[in-house]
């Protein structure tokens, strides 16, 4: 198993880099994760993140991408509840790369 | 759009004693991210998966029946549940999880996903959708 | 519509639950421990010839056969060899597999 060190301690990751146990997860990890798929982390990119976590927390899923856009709209307003303004945060894709900087697994259907 | 086909899940098999459940659940997701028209039916001891206050954490296994809640976001509104199923095993729909979807039609109204339906009627659902599987 | 159960009705609902949410006009294909549905005599016997009003209902010969019990078939169960089997699922417009 592959392993991250943020802060002279050892995280466990999979394959892709996905880490093992999310409960582990913190801001700092999340920045080391950032680094890995070089995002440069704001304010905005943290709210989206944050708000994945949330979601995580009460549903136990990730969700997917046209959820997620839908979802964000509703919670962070309409101007940021769509694609383009998720895509611009993450280019590589808001469910995967989102995802693995706040510390979840893939998601379901991941495409 | 003239490729959305119908699908109902048929589930009825209990949560946690064997994967069925798990495995439709996520079947169900990925259906519904492909805006398919997706439907759930839960009879027999399927509908111990979305039995209220479950709690896996001394048995170690990932509890996944907060998942069930999600399914609004993913344009899944209609939750069939078997009458009889239910009565057979001593439990009312106060006894599930209490499931909903936000109405976009309707000014975003929040509305019940669960519908208990006769056997008569799920023979008549059946009938009417496109693809049926089974888990 | 086809409906198929591989279950025996005497340690899983399947069939149970399959006759009660059949359609008119449909066929019910008993495969596998399946086959035990249609034995004569039994306690399920009762509720599959008051179903034989409505549907079809057909044996897997090779499961039956091989089970032992195909002298032992409810009158008016129609046997279907493999062939028979994929004729079934072809002239339908779905399949539900009771599992």
């Amino acid at each position: 198993m592959a392993t991250m060190t943020v802060n002279g301690k050892d995280y466990e990751v999979d394959e892709e880099g996905y880490l093992i146990d999310l409960s582990q997860w913190n801001r700092e990890v999340g920045e080391e994760l950032a680094k890995s798929e070089k995002v440069d982390m704001t304010e905005s990119h943290w709210e989206v993140i944050d708000f994945l976590r949330e979601y995580y927390d009460e549903y136990q899923i990730a969700p997917a991408v046209r959820v997620l856009t839908k979802a964000i709209g509703k919670k962070l307003g309409k101007e940021k509840g769509n694609s383009k303004y998720l895509y611009e945060l993450f280019p590589y894709g808001p469910a995967k790369q989102a995802c693995k900087i706040a510390g979840l697994p893939k998601p379901t259907g991941c495409i | 759009m003239s490729d959305t086909k119908k699908f109902l899940y048929v589930n009825r098999k209990a949560p946690y004693g064997t994967v069925y459940a798990l495995e439709s659940l996520e079947v169900v997701l990925i259906g519904a991210a492909f805006e398919q028209d997706v439907q759930l039916l839960f009879m027999d001891d399927g509908v111990f998966q979305i039995a209220k206050g479950q709690d896996t954490g001394e048995a170690e296994m990932k509890n996944f029946s907060p998942t069930y809640s999600a399914l609004g976001d993913y344009e899944v509104t209609k939750m069939y549940v078997d009458k009889q199923s239910l009565e057979e095993r001593g439990l009312t729909l106060d006894d599930l999880i209490h499931l909903t979807y936000e109405d976009e039609d309707d000014d975003y109204a929040e509305k019940d996903s669960i519908r208990l339906v006769s056997r008569e009627e799920i023979a008549a659902l059946m009938e009417e959708q496109d693809v049926i599987l089974s888990f | 519509m086809l409906h198929t159960v591989n279950k025996s009705p005497f340690t899983n609902n399947s069939l149970d639950s399959c006759l009660d949410c059949v359609g008119n006009g449909a066929a019910v294909l008993l495969i596998e421990d399946g086959v035990y549905g249609a034995l004569k005599g039994s306690k399920v016997a009762d509720k599959v010839k008051a179903a034989m009003g409505k549907v079809t209902i057909y044996a897997l010969s090779a499961d039956v056969k091989a089970r032992g019990v195909a002298d032992k078939m409810i009158d008016g169960i129609k046997m279907v060899d493999y062939a028979g089997f994929v004729e079934l699922a072809a002239e339908n417009d779905k399949v539900h597999s009771w599992l």
